[in-house]
């Protein structure tokens, strides 16, 4: 009864396992099928239910067309967003640290509310920002925002209240002596900061800058509502795949899918490791004594 | 030179990039071409169209909500008895879809309920373009979000508690309600939180599985936005945020005094 009880949790993981990788796996099948279709071998992806034979032709064409040029802006996008979020949002929490309570309270509040704000809120306002900034500045005879810059701001701005959140756990874990020592030790509050504070948070730093790649990665509804003329690749896919238009390469899904498994496995087997290394001495020293 | 100034750069990008559009959102919602007026702002409130739209996208988020919690608390609750490294990994798997585009994924279950599915089980008619489809891939896009908190919180349970319980004469079952299920209350809330606010102002999934027939409040506000917009015309979009914003402050209250009020049973 136990061992039947035991099989049956494992069943039920792999159900629901099942049912999320679905749709991967199907894209994944259907990136080896042959679309090109009538006699001039037009390319349609819009039938994803009719197998017509293996080939590879799918990977030949998969960066071609304006797909490439929108995985290249969303990796840009979420690169230099990442990056400057990280730089703003560290110094943010350093500073937000030492405040008193009072503007501490009102600051850390305010950042929560990107946070609560839906996706949808977020882009809206920017995308009304943004046309009310580019009419100023066009009645001015000014230049205007671009597309790249307003993806740029609006994808950093989400991104901060991450890194922010994840930096101050840990600054707050971190003793204020530390920095004292430092100052103590004739460093500059520069150097104290460099060479003592920030060593010390950097597990909370790299995990901000895990969240805020991974915001900007996954991001479709505010480059959705942000940008005009150029298109991040969620913005792309959704175009192409709402409104019963052309349809999009499922090879795309496995040419983000499998450098993204691969990296987890690598991150999580080195982990595992880590964590058997871990063990064996543990043990080894459990023996000596 | 003080530490605390480290974080003026932020402050002035806060101000200027959180606090500002929200602002926006006001201005054009009570005002029409340079005056402050209810009018524009009334006649969309008197729209019953829009509010029989709220009422079904909280249905629809209510049922998200419930189910994702049903099918996702065995999974937590499984994950956390199993050998730490084990659970580690597959927990790595249910997390791994989170990262794949979900407008690419939406986009298969809008491939397999449209031909797959119908050619397997024979029939002509598609699937998509339901209610029911809607609701499967909602939950199938939530689901993560709600296994995620409530396994970080069952896995920190301590397990003497349960070795007591069973010690003090319960059986499982009784252990589970009477223990495991009161302590994971905070994990409940914070999937609740994190699965039923994004299902109200999802539009992808209704947009591309509901076929236009399931539009979502989410579709609603998107729509006023993306048509109206090139006229310059944002105030019933501005409108239609308010009243969501109103919502998820309502549901975010909710759920913190939620929150709070078993935290505080529990220490009793």
């Amino acid at each position: 009864m136990k061992k039947f009880g035991r099989s049956l949790k494992y069943v039920y993981l792999g159900v629901m396992l099942l049912f999320l990788y679905l749709p991967i796996i199907y894209l994944i099948v259907f990136s080896f099928n042959d679309f090109a279709v009538g006699s001039g071998r037009r390319i349609s992806y819009s039938n994803l239910g009719k197998w017509n034979g293996c080939t590879l032709a799918n990977y030949g064409t998969v960066f071609s067309g304006d797909a490439g040029s929108s995985l290249l802006l969303t990796l840009e996008i979420a690169f230099a967003s990442s990056i400057i979020a990280t730089i703003i949002g560290t110094a943010a929490a350093i500073g937000i640290n030492s405040m008193r309570k009072r503007p501490r309270n009102i600051v850390v509040n305010v950042s929560q509310l990107p946070m609560v704000n839906p996706d949808l809120v977020t882009g809206i306002t920017f995308m009304m920002l943004f046309a009310f900034v580019n009419g100023v500045l066009g009645k001015l005879g000014k230049f205007q925002i671009g597309d790249f810059a307003k993806l740029l701001i609006a994808h950093i701005s989400f991104s901060i209240p991450y890194v922010i959140f994840s930096v101050l756990p840990r600054l707050k874990q971190s003793s204020d002596l530390l920095y004292e020592a430092a100052l103590d030790l004739g460093c500059s509050p520069i150097q104290a900061l460099w060479k003592a504070v920030i060593p010390d948070i950097m597990p909370g730093i790299s995990s901000g800058f895990i969240m805020a790649l991974t915001m900007s990665l996954d991001d479709f509804v505010v480059s959705y509502f942000v940008a005009d003329r150029i298109q991040p690749l969620s913005v792309f896919i959704y175009s192409n795949t709402a409104h019963g238009s052309k349809g999009v390469n499922p090879a795309l899904a496995t040419i983000i899918f499998i450098p993204l498994v691969a990296m987890l496995l690598i991150v999580n087997l080195r982990r595992l490791a880590k964590e058997r290394e871990y063990e064996i001495q543990n043990k080894k020293v459990k023996m000596k004594k | 030179m003080k530490r605390k100034y480290f974080a003026f750069p932020y402050i002035v990008w806060m101000v200027l990039f959180i606090v500002v559009p929200m602002v926006f959102i006001f201005y054009y919602a009570f005002n029409v071409d340079g005056t402050w007026t209810f009018r524009k702002c009334w006649e969309t409130l008197s729209d019953g169209q829009k509010w029989r739209v709220l009422l079904l996208s909280v249905e629809i988020a209510f049922g998200t909500t419930a189910i994702c919690l049903l099918l996702g608390y065995p999974i937590a609750y499984i994950l956390s008895n199993m050998k730490k490294s084990v659970a580690g990994f597959i927990s790595v798997l249910f997390f791994v879809p989170m990262w794949m585009n979900f407008v690419l994924r939406t986009y298969a279950w809008r491939a397999i309920l449209e031909y797959a599915l119908p050619s397997i089980l024979g029939s002509k008619t598609t699937l998509t373009g339901t209610a029911g489809a809607v609701l499967m891939v909602l939950v199938y896009d939530f689901l993560p979000f709600m296994v995620m908190p409530l396994y970080n919180t069952l896995s920190k349970l301590d397990k003497s508690l349960l070795e007591a319980s069973r010690d003090l004469g319960a059986d499982g079952v009784k252990t589970f309600f009477r223990v495991v299920l009161p302590l994971s209350v905070p994990g409940i809330v914070s999937g609740i939180t994190m699965v039923f606010v994004p299902a109200i102002t999802a539009f992808t999934v209704p947009a591309l599985i509901g076929n236009g027939n399931y539009n979502l409040y989410g579709n609603e506000i998107e729509q006023a936005f993306k048509v109206l917009a090139g006229k310059g015309d944002y105030s019933i979009g501005s409108t239609l945020s308010i009243i969501l914003l109103i919502c998820v402050l309502i549901s975010t209250a909710i759920m913190n005094h939620f929150d709070n009020d078993k935290e505080g049973g529990s220490i009793l």
